[in-house]
């Protein structure tokens, strides 16, 4: 398969997958709860998924190496900003103005 | 509506990023038809990463479903207050963000549908614009990289990670830490995407019991 007919795929993909999460709930289980134990599996993805993100995104290299670029730089900063209980949009902001900075001098 | 007006400007600015640094992994139509079709912020930011690391088809997707999957949670928070037919329930669950959501809750497991629907609509065409915008800016500006772009994907998950997750009581910091560490253990190891997905098995530690949580308000302006 194409790269290109490779993320058609994906949009399509993420665009039901999507769609029939959001109404499981609503219309599938339609108000019974779930098992505690799912509930607390669940609960526990995204912060796990979110934290791999954040490690993958700020020091994969341009293979599949580990580096530490200006990138770090600028997300240290927005975790900066969010610690201090900070706007999202200004973490972005200075994620984006450090980075760029960084890599101006 | 106007509830919804403050996380609708933060959308836009979410959704310019979104379109610059997804134009160029998903095309014009693919970035446009996930922020039309998805509006979820989070799995469309996780699969655009996940795919432009290299990572295969199959692993953005599960990416995107196992960021998207707290929606089970909260549709299922939501249910008994939604009246009507099923394809009526399944529209209203088609509203559900976080934002939006955590506003309409009344309160002893009640929420209300109607309100939750006003306070998304204004992020809808924010979200959707802004990635039109950044798909057209993308174009211009050249080198993502000379303005710090590819900061961005990492901040925003940070900062979902932050506010939403570990802002909480008993907010689940060794889940977040071992997942991290496994991340950046297989990174050089593992095919791209793969070290993400693996990160997630961390939350099988939730079988244990006791430690279960309300799904609860996050930062994600959309979904």
């Amino acid at each position: 398969m194409t790269r290109l007919a490779d993320t058609t795929l994906v949009v399509l993909v993420v665009i039901a997958t999507t769609a029939l999460i959001r109404a499981s709930g609503p219309v599938v289980l339609g108000g019974r709860a779930l098992p505690e134990r799912v509930n607390a599996v669940i609960v526990l993805i995204a912060p796990a998924l979110l934290a791999a993100l954040v490690m993958t995104e700020t020091f994969r290299g341009e293979g599949s190496e580990l580096m530490a670029d200006e990138r770090a730089l600028g997300v240290a900063g927005a975790g900066t900003v969010i610690a201090l209980r900070g706007p999202l949009l200004l973490a972005l902001a200075v994620a984006m103005a450090l980075t760029a900075g960084a890599r101006a001098i | 509506m106007r509830a919804g007006v403050p996380f609708a400007l933060a959308a836009f600015v979410l959704a310019v990023s979104f379109g610059v640094v997804a134009e160029p992994v998903m095309g014009t139509g693919g970035a446009l038809a996930l922020s039309a079709f998805a509006f979820a912020g989070s799995a469309q930011f996780g699969s655009t990463a996940v795919i432009a690391s290299g990572g295969s088809a199959g692993a953005a997707v599960l990416a995107a479903i196992l960021l998207n999957s707290r929606y089970i949670p909260m549709g299922v928070a939501l249910a008994p207050s939604l009246r009507g037919s099923p394809p009526l329930r399944a529209a209203y669950g088609q509203a559900m963000i976080d934002a939006s959501w955590a506003m309409a809750s009344r309160g002893a497991g009640r929420f209300d549908p109607d309100f939750m629907v006003g306070a998304t609509l204004p992020s809808y065409p924010m979200w959707v614009g802004g990635t039109a915008v950044g798909v057209l800016a993308g174009d211009l500006i050249g080198d993502p990289a000379a303005l710090g772009l590819d900061a961005l994907f990492p901040a925003f998950f940070l900062a979902l990670l932050l506010e939403g997750e570990l802002r909480t009581e008993n907010a689940p910091w060794i889940v977040a830490i071992t997942g991290a560490g496994i991340a950046l253990a297989l990174t050089p190891i593992t095919p791209p995407g793969v070290p993400v997905i693996a990160a997630s098995l961390v939350a099988l530690i939730g079988l244990r019991g006791s430690a279960s949580r309300e799904p609860e308000i996050k930062g994600d302006p959309v979904g």
